[in-house]
């Protein structure tokens, strides 16, 4: 058997399609789409094709897209790039369960004199329109709300999100990195004025993103250079990236959601078969097509991604073991799972790569480890 | 090539294929450490003859590197002394699973813990085996 590979929240396989797209802008069209010369034209065209593309997939106009290095720069810049055009102050909402970019981005801003509210979610993940309102100050300039949720999949209602920030005058922005081209995002529709995407999670390349920008809204740029990007983020254009980024949205269709949809309903089933399994997150239809993330009472996560790493299947856990400060999952955590839920968690992210020959795999495979597991454990709960 | 987490050959071996899982019936001695803020608990339950420890097994809840220096710490511990067994020390589990990724060194120091706690336990039961 292949490598089965189910982090696709943390990354994707680039698209072959992305790939022959990007080739071209390294060795024969590789001009700087700041020059005047044919070469020179030949990227900026591209360049701005690409822009067309991410644009017009979220509704915005092409002028209202910048290009980033990726989903941190574009969450960095907004926040930090707002409160600078704030005069360094004022307060901002955000939520207990964003990307760490926003959350350790918040914490410095509130080191700069920034307040900060992080607003609670309920146990599958929702944040509540009234905690929101009542969150609310005059000096309230900006609220950013993560769009699917990179852990357990919860997708925040933003058109109701959207109307409340609309009424008060507020900035309104949202992390859509995990949710872009899954979930159906209108910059209109939602009253968004800032938008982060990305491009390595919907199979085109890595470092490369975009933070949308409703016109005329007031951001101070990171980047001071050579006035790219309308001025707004300087340094020579990653032509290729955006080339491979665009491919991306493009190749992307319903077809694939549907396809994922079933896979992933096929596989949770399958695991809520075996014994004290718990599904984490939410448990509608307000859920990323790709994301599952389950609790398996008595056994800890990161040994069970051991297990299922050396048969070749890729996973990831919320468990504190797994992680760099030996903390559990921020998000988890929120959701108000205890340390013992947390520790036993994994997450399983599919991509339209995935078949259901590997699904089968995963479903006569993970049984047999956690039964192993729960051999060699002394917890019983 | 490393494994998963940047594991030693070594460690995957331990933890995919231990031999020490288990309890004993009417062990000798018993010796559980629980290490909450990571997560990991363990229990070791062993059986002592002429002063040597018999048999030995574990029971861990915990991650890659709980697990295998659990498995080690049983396979070095078994056919010792008593005196012998108290000895044994994270540095030698770590060094007999061919080096710990420095992160995951606080999970392998639960062994040697949960070893010594079993053989205080047996000792105070008065060393009545016969
Ligand atoms: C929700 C979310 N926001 C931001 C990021 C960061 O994006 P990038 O890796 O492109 O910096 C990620 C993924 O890593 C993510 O899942
Ligand atoms: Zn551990």
């Amino acid at each position: 058997m292949n490598p089965i590979y189910l982090d696709n929240a943390a990354t994707t396989q680039v698209d072959e399609k992305v790939l022959k797209a990007m080739l071209p802008y390294f060795t024969e069209k590789y001009g700087n789409a700041s020059s005047q010369h044919v070469m020179g034209q030949e990227a900026k065209r591209a360049l701005e094709d690409s822009r067309s593309v991410i644009a017009k997939s979220i509704g915005a106009k092409r002028e209202e897209i910048i290009f980033t290095a990726g989903g941190t720069e574009a969450n960095n810049f907004c926040l930090k790039g707002c409160f600078f055009a704030e005069g360094n102050k004022g307060h901002i909402i955000t939520t207990k369960i964003e990307h760490d970019c926003v959350l350790n981005s918040c914490k410095w801003l509130e080191k700069q004199g920034c307040e900060v509210t992080y607003l609670n979610v309920d146990e599958e993940g929702f944040v509540s329109v009234d905690e929101l309102k009542g969150a609310l100050r005059p000096e309230t300039f900006l609220v950013s709300i993560i769009h699917g949720n990179n852990e357990i999949g919860t997708v925040q209602d933003l058109v109701k999100i959207g109307e409340v920030c609309k009424e008060k005058g507020i900035m309104f922005h949202t992390d859509a990195c995990q949710s872009y081209t899954k979930v159906l995002i209108n910059v209109d529709k939602m009253n968004l004025d800032f938008v982060t995407l990305n491009s390595h999670k919907i199979h085109g390349p890595k470092g490369v993103g975009a933070l949308y920008i409703r016109k005329d809204s007031k951001i101070t740029p990171l980047l001071h250079g050579g006035g790219h990007e309308f001025g707004l983020r300087s340094t020579t254009e990653n032509i290729s990236g955006v080339v491979g980024f665009a491919k991306a949205v493009q190749v992307a269709g319903n077809s694939d959601i549907r396809y994922m949809n079933k896979l992933r309903a096929k596989l949770i089933d399958g695991l809520l078969k075996i014994p004290n399994v718990t599904l984490n997150g939410s448990k509608g239809d307000e859920r990323l097509c790709n994301n599952i993330n389950v609790s398996f009472n008595d056994i800890e996560g990161e040994a069970i991604g051991g297990y299922l790493d050396a048969y070749g299947i890729s996973s990831s856990t919320g468990s504190a073991c797994s992680s760099n400060t030996l903390d559990v999952s921020h998000v988890l955590k929120a959701i108000g799972l205890s340390h013992e839920q947390i520790n036993t968690s994994i997450r399983l992210s599919i991509s339209k790569f995935n078949t259901k020959k590997e699904i089968d795999y995963v479903l006569e495979i993970l049984p047999k480890i956690v039964e192993k597991l729960r051999k060699m454990t002394p917890i019983k709960l | 090539m490393k494994g998963f987490g940047n594991y030693s050959k070594e460690i995957m071996r331990h933890f995919t294929d231990p031999k020490f899982v288990g309890e004993i019936k009417n062990p000798d001695g018993v010796g559980e450490i629980g290490n909450m803020k990571c997560g990991d608990v363990l229990r070791i339950s062993l059986k002592v003859k002429n002063d040597k420890i018999s048999n030995i097994k574990f029971k861990t809840f915990g991650c890659v590197a709980a697990i295998a220096s659990s498995d080690v710490l049983c396979e070095l511990a078994k056919g010792k002394t008593i005196e012998e067994a108290k000895k044994i020390s994270n540095a030698e589990i770590i060094k007999e699973l061919k080096g710990m990724p420095s992160i995951k060194e606080h999970c392998s120091v639960l062994g040697a813990g949960a070893l010594k706690k079993a053989i205080k336990n047996y000792e105070e039961k008065g060393n009545s085996n016969s």
